[in-house]
């Protein structure tokens, strides 16, 4: 029997605000323990939760980048359970009128043609919990709720993907779209960005969701395609021996390679939802709305689809340089400097990329600025440098920060193009190599590179190959 | 008791007894409720017509851990000190 996989997956995405969701305290990641508290965020009785504006509009324009259907009139409700990370002993969430509901995002997946479309069930606004840390040695566990209260919306995908693939492509756009709004800062180590993969197996043909399996701590791409790949594989060997998948949370571990049994899942009606009388609803006016639409920047598809039709790049490169807005930015700004594109597409996608890639470094950090690559490939553009050069004059941009300019005129790296110049040079190389010249009078032009190989030995790379090309085919003819 | 499990809370038999009593009438007077004809109106969650109370995304000022933790004599290093909740 061949079994068909089913996955959906439920993404965590932090919002980039100062400010926690229902309160003022800061959101900044890395203080103290408890320093970031307020009477709010510690459930202190008598305090009372007010929405943060900034969260409210930075779901709203998730929502409306997804293709969901923003909600005129959202609410929130009380999310019951019982963890020491979460003061309250419920969290604010929304369950039964989120902000957000019924969009899509349409995924490519290497090797397919046909873009597929992905379901987006609802987005919905909720806050984060505190975090506990288990003692080792003794029964107790350590709380600190300086992340209680945080800023998240919930994305919850349809179970429309079969493959770790499509998951990842799925994950990897939407990372990219709330990265382009602004809304987030997208870092999943730090836990900006977290996903849990519900994955489950159904025999060909049938229409019946088999029994889910959650997977939680899957902190990279890389993570989550190796654990729904393991998943799958493991309730594959299950049912293949007559065994039943229970449902349950597994924890991936990344070291071993493996997932653990978590807990058994809470059912749904376990949580008691209902609506918080401490908050009343949100509700966006026509007004209100269209100032979001107006503010949403162009996004990650439409970049795309924009650098593959009027820049004429193919689709990989143009799928490289839109991965983050920070990029497709520094591409375009080195553009505005050189405009051959696919001089900038290769030097922004190869060597840019090649260099951060080297060094760990992200686009935000990169020593080369577009301005200063774009002023590199000027120069190389106007013939008075050539590839090789540049590729060298690069790599001392990178190390010392100084322009292009200054580093070929200190290293008097100029290109030769003057062929009175260039002549000697070439004449020398014809008199010391006169096998080979007859050689290439006797038919052999393949020799032709050989000799330019000589001559730029011979002037340290400097010479024009364009003039050096012409000088040989006189001389030799 | 199952969620007086989830919860953490110790009850005893007496307890058991008189928190029957009291939902007893707690979803006595929800049936009361029932009774009253709801056609045609849409669910409320709150009494007061009131919507968008917000703030700005400014950061204010904190507790403090000295003062956040006062009121417990259970902590460690600046965290709560609490049972071992595993998983
Ligand atoms: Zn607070």
């Amino acid at each position: 029997m061949d079994f068909e996989t089913v996955i959906g997956l439920e993404v965590h995405v932090q919002l980039k605000t100062a400010s926690k969701i229902f309160c003022s305290c800061s959101t900044a990641f890395g203080a103290g323990p408890n320093a970031h508290t307020c009477p709010v965020c510690l459930a202190l009785p008598g305090s009372l939760p007010v929405l943060n504006k900034k969260a409210a509009e930075m779901a709203a324009k998730a929502v409306l980048a997804t293709n969901c259907t923003l909600n005129r009139e959202s609410r929130f409700d009380r999310k019951n359970y019982f963890y020491p990370d979460l003061p309250k002993a419920y969290q604010i969430s929304q369950f039964a009128m989120p902000i957000g509901e019924h969009g899509w995002l349409d995924i490519e997946v290497e090797g397919r043609p046909e873009k597929k479309r992905i379901g987006i069930t609802r987005i919905h606004m909720e806050e984060d919990a505190g975090k506990s840390s288990h003692d080792p040695f003794r029964p107790v566990s350590l709380v600190d709720l300086n992340r209680a209260g945080t800023p998240l919306i919930e994305v919850v995908s349809e179970p429309d993907m079969s493959s770790p693939a499509e998951a990842v492509a799925y994950l990897r756009q939407l990372h990219a779209i709330v990265r382009y709004l602004d809304v987030c800062d997208g870092n999943m180590e730090e836990g900006s960005f977290r996903c849990d993969a519900n994955v489950s197996l159904r025999p060909k043909g049938e229409t019946k969701l088999g029994t889910r399996t959650e997977l939680k701590n899957l902190n990279s791409f890389r993570y989550i395609e190796k654990a729904i790949h393991y998943e799958i594989k493991r309730q594959e060997s299950i049912l293949r021996s007559g065994g039943k998948i229970i449902q349950e949370t597994r924890l991936w571990d990344s070291v071993k390679n493996q997932s653990f049994s978590m807990r058994s899942k809470e059912e749904a009606h376990d949580y008691r939802y209902f609506p918080d009388p401490d908050l009343v609803p949100l509700v966006l006016d026509e007004d209100w709305i269209e100032e979001l639409k107006k503010n949403l920047p162009e996004l990650p598809e439409i970049r795309k689809a924009r650098f593959m039709e009027s820049l004429g790049l193919k689709g990989d490169d143009a799928a490289t340089l839109t991965a983050s807005r920070e990029l497709a930015d520094y591409f375009e700004a080195c553009l505005e400097k050189c405009s051959n594109v696919r001089r900038c597409t290769s030097w922004v996608a190869v060597h840019l990329l090649g260099l951060l890639n080297a060094r760990g470094l992200s686009i935000e950090k990169t020593p080369v600025s577009a301005k200063a690559l774009g002023e590199l490939l000027q120069l190389l553009e106007k013939g008075d440098i050539n590839d090789k050069i540049a590729r060298e004059v690069f790599e001392d941009m990178a190390k010392s920060g100084r322009p292009a300019e200054v580093i070929i005129r200190e290293k008097g790296l100029s290109q030769v193009s003057d062929s009175s110049e260039l002549e000697a040079a070439v004449q020398k190389v014809l008199e010391e190599n006169p096998a080979e010249v007859e050689a290439y009078k006797g038919g052999k032009t393949k020799l032709m590179s050989f000799f330019m190989g000589k001559v730029m030995k011979a002037t340290r790379g400097q010479a024009n190959p364009k003039v050096v090309t012409e000088l040989l085919q006189r001389m030799l003819g | 008791m199952h969620v007086a499990g989830l919860a953490r809370l110790h009850m005893d038999e007496g307890d058991v007894e008189r928190m029957a009593t009291q939902l007893g009438t707690i979803l006595a007077y929800v049936d009361t409720l029932k009774e009253v004809d709801t056609e045609g109106v849409a669910p409320m969650s709150h009494a007061v017509h009131l919507v968008n109370a917000m703030r700005e995304d400014t950061v204010g000022e904190h507790l403090g851990v000295d003062i956040g933790l006062s009121g417990t004599e259970e902590k460690e290093d600046g965290h709560f000190l609490v049972p071992k909740i595993v998983g």
